[in-house]
């Protein structure tokens, strides 16, 4: 459904990312590992719009989307979170989430003025939904709370939990392990084979907990210095020796 | 013909006095990121000594711009002290609602040691200089001179010296320059001690180009010379004296060229500064020298 | 608005109608003191549609008088040239007045709104001062002299409806789906970009509609005053508007208003010092800062204008990791 050709970014001559390709299908988990700088989070960047590829195109579902801003890519069904949590802090949890229903409802201004039905229903439509949605991240109890109070375990499922709001055809994780515990890692490893159960949706993760990438992922794309240099499952992975040199034999 | 080559001359002119004063601006932006509201104030007070020291003290002009320079350096550098030091951490509006306050001081403290009115600064007519029909006055000489041998005299200091590098680091990232050892809050001071010190040699030059002072002198001139500031790319040094030239180019083409065929120019030209900033700011957001950054994502 | 709120509001708003009208009735309010209290309420009203902007969006803007303006001379210029009965082409020159100010507000918008911050205040300040400067020059604002013999049809109690008006419509804004997505704008632009929010339209929006109460108060200024010229919409008074919401706590509109009459009382407080009032007022100003009383409320926009820190929780956890 997501089909990545030769995209390549250039910020004044180097280049981040290099003839990156990428094939995802319906349903999918896939892994993005390589080495720090490797120019992971840029392919993330140029997925979703942030930076616009200088050469390459992607399509989703056959549709042009590498020429869209990131809210028209988002819009398409593409939403992502971020390596260095991007809540919106002072909102309270429940908030963080509403923000990413906008898309969803549509009453106007004057709607809102007059406090009339429509605008009544699409509230509590709203309120609802994401309840539900904070029910499977377990963040239930925390919707009143202000989000940046939360743990950092918890601040990263918000953030999946804000993605999910949109109702992505892809979700886009960057590290999503990162900086939690033992114990919260493992959890978050049943909630994301609980969502792809749920949503019935196609994920992309980088990650560097080589544990939890080679158990949770169907696939992996193995890049360094903004190339590709090994696909696969993660078992071939594990033993393609130019994977061990760049980065496995690195002690990981 | 003639009318265009003394447009450039007088833009020169005015344009060094801007220059000048955009300088202390993009020096301090380009460290604590503040707007100082109150740096077209300091260059009033300059003018304001200056003013003093002549009429008062009987001085001569060279020594009333020394004891300018030496009252604006030293409030430039207390006004740092007491009122934008305490804040550096705080939320950056509350640091420019202060620099405002600053301003607001100053003017006032003028008006009621001086009054609020206008007075005539003495001139000092001298017989111009006449190249063919044009005629340069030593005034405008002499200004542009001193002014261009400050700004090399400032970007070497700047480009060579420990203390100017020390600066130079400190704008960049004065997290990463503190953690280098240097003296972040040192730096700060004396960003505002070159930074003021210039702003009453701008004042000077100023009220000697325009004699008159009054309490309220500095903030047109102090709005334009930030605008030269941003125009060139604040924050940069080579761009303080690009946009004060820029801008002194386009207010006397406007006022004394554009108006000779079209009389309303003279009521446009800010209009028209205003624009060319707007216009500059949409294409390159940075400024003319400024560096693009990318927001790290 | 909750209900609660709501009724609380509103009694607040008639009880304080009541006290001000009363005195205003039995003459223990001279017009003097009428006149500051309509005064301090235009502030109110073009305070709390700069913060919207300022504290909610979290976007510097100097140009606020210039929307002021505008607002003014429309509204005078359509009574002046009407000859309707005052209650017909009142309310019409007004509406008009801050209509016009909000399309200039978006026809502005639209470039400006691409920068951000320091760089978004200078423009919008540059903007200010070419509204200034075209009033100053057009035939029809009457130039430098500006526009006098204005009706003078605002009174406290009109004005003092606007503001409720005004107050109680961007309550409901910054409460709705609307205000929601702004503030979330003003968190994380980016973030809200990627969850599939047009960051440009909103934010245009949240301009326009400051644009639009900013072009009411200068309707209802130009009909209390009776003349208006370029010089009273100047930089300066964008200034003045600007310190008021930064005194009331930014994001927070009843600390906006609230900064807005005691700025009012103290400014009218300190004319006792005559000459020494403004220096009085600066130091008060600068005092303020620095002791972080902070104006009247503690929200204020942390990851906008403060230099970023990890929170309390972060950091402890970046102690526990070992960073």
């Amino acid at each position: 459904m997501l089909e990545v050709e030769k995209i390549s970014v250039n910020f004044g001559g180097i280049k981040p990312v290099d003839q990156f390709d990428l094939s995802l299908q319906k349903g999918e988990l896939v892994g993005l590992i390589g080495p720090n700088g490797a120019g992971k989070t840029t392919v993330f960047n140029l997925l979703t719009g942030v930076y616009t590829p200088t050469e390459g195109k992607i399509t989703l579902e056959g549709k042009l989307i590498s020429n869209l801003k990131p809210f028209q890519i988002a819009k398409k069904g593409i939403t992502r979170t971020f390596q260095n949590i991007r809540l919106f802090k002072s909102m309270t949890v429940i908030e963080n989430v509403k923000v990413a229903f906008d898309n969803r409802i549509n009453y106007s201004i004057l709607d809102r003025l007059f406090n009339n039905k429509k605008y009544k229903d699409q509230e509590q439509w709203l309120h609802e939904e994401a309840m539900k949605i904070l029910d499977i991240f377990d963040l239930g109890e925390y919707a009143e709370e202000q989000s940046m109070n939360l743990p950092y375990g918890k601040q990263r499922k918000l953030e999946i939990a804000r993605a999910l709001a949109g109702d992505p055809k892809i979700l886009l994780l960057d590290e999503p392990a990162a900086g939690m515990n033992p114990q919260e890692t493992l959890e978050l490893r049943e909630t994301i084979k609980l969502i792809r159960k749920q949503f019935d949706i196609t994920i992309l993760l980088i990650e560097h907990d080589m544990n939890f990438v080679m158990d949770i992922c169907e696939r992996l794309v193995v890049i360094e210095y903004g190339k590709i240099i090994a696909k696969g499952t993660p078992n071939e992975i594990k033993h393609n020796e130019r994977v061990i040199n760049a980065y496995l034999g690195q002690g990981a | 013909m003639e009318l265009f080559i003394q447009q450039i001359i007088n833009g020169l002119h005015i344009g060094s006095i801007y220059a000048l004063i955009a300088l202390g601006y993009t020096m301090v932006y380009g460290i604590v990121k503040l707007i100082n509201f109150a740096h077209g104030d300091v260059m009033m007070v300059g003018a304001y000594t200056a003013f003093v020291g002549i009429t008062v003290l009987d001085l001569s002009i060279g020594m009333a711009l020394l004891l300018a320079v030496i009252v604006c350096s030293v409030l430039g550098v207390t006004i740092e002290k007491i009122a934008y030091k305490p804040l550096r951490n705080a939320p950056r509006m509350w640091a420019l609602i202060t620099a405002i306050g600053v301003s607001f001081f100053l003017q006032s403290l003028i008006m009621i040691l001086f009054g609020a009115g206008t007075k005539p600064f003495p001139s000092f007519a001298s017989s111009p200089i006449k190249i063919g029909n044009l005629q340069v006055s030593q005034i405008t000489i002499v200004s542009v001179a001193i002014a261009v041998i400050l700004m090399v005299f400032l970007e070497l200091f700047i480009k060579k010296t420990r203390l100017g590098k020390a600066m130079r680091a400190s704008s960049e990232d004065s997290q990463a320059a503190s953690l280098m050892g240097i003296s972040v809050n040192r730096t700060i001071s004396l960003a505002f001690f070159i930074g003021s010190a210039l702003a009453a040699i701008g004042g000077v030059l100023f009220v000697v180009a325009y004699p008159q002072v009054k309490p309220m002198m500095g903030v047109m001139p102090g709005l334009k010379a930030f605008i030269a500031a941003v125009l060139g790319g604040i924050g940069i040094i080579p761009g303080a004296m690009l946009g004060g030239f820029t801008l002194g180019f386009i207010e006397s083409f406007t006022k004394g060229f554009v108006s000779s065929f079209w009389p309303p120019a003279t009521l446009w030209a800010d209009a028209v500064l205003f624009s060319v900033l707007i216009i500059v700011l949409l294409i390159k957001p940075t400024g003319i020298l400024g560096k693009n950054i990318r927001e790290k994502v | 608005m909750k209900s609660n709120t709501t009724t609380k509001f509103l009694a607040i708003s008639i009880i304080t109608y009541a006290i001000l009208a009363a005195c205003m009735e039995t003459g223990v309010s001279n017009g003097y003191i009428s006149g500051i209290i309509v005064s301090i309420l235009i502030n109110i009203i073009m305070a709390v549609s700069l913060a919207f902007v300022t504290g909610y969006l979290g976007e510097l803007v100097l140009g606020h008088a210039g929307f002021m303006g505008i607002g003014a001379y429309v509204s005078a210029i359509i009574t002046m040239n009407m000859d309707l009965p005052m209650f017909i082409e009142f309310p019409l020159a007004i509406i008009c007045g801050g209509i016009f100010a909000a399309l200039v507000g978006i026809l502005i918008g639209i470039p400006a709104l691409r920068l951000r911050g320091d760089y978004l205040g200078i423009i919008t300040l540059g903007f200010g001062e070419i509204i200034r400067i075209v009033l100053n020059n057009l035939k029809i604002t009457n130039g430098a002299q500006g526009l006098s013999g204005v009706s003078s049809y605002s009174n406290f109690t009109i004005t003092f409806i606007v503001v409720i008006l005004t107050i109680v419509v961007l309550y409901k804004i910054i409460n709705s789906r609307q205000g929601r997505v702004v503030v979330a704008i003003r968190e994380n632009e980016i973030a809200a970009d990627c969850v599939g929010i047009s960051t440009f339209y909103y934010k245009t929006m949240a301009f326009s509609i400051a644009a639009l109460f900013a072009g009411i108060g200068g309707g209802l200024y130009a009909h209390y005053h009776t003349v208006i010229n370029p010089t009273s919409f100047g930089f300066t008074l964008s200034i003045e508007y600007l310190i008021i919401v930064v005194l009331g706590g930014m994001g927070n509109l009843f600390g906006t208003i609230l900064a807005g009459i005691i700025l009012g009382v103290l400014n009218e407080a300190l004319r006792g010092f005559s000459e020494y009032r403004t220096i009085v007022y600066s130091l008060v100003l600068i005092a303020i800062m620095i002791s972080r009383s902070k104006g009247i409320t503690l929200q204020t926009i942390k990851s906008k204008f403060n230099i970023k820190l990890p929170t309390k929780k972060q950091r402890q956890e970046f102690a526990s990791k070992g960073v």
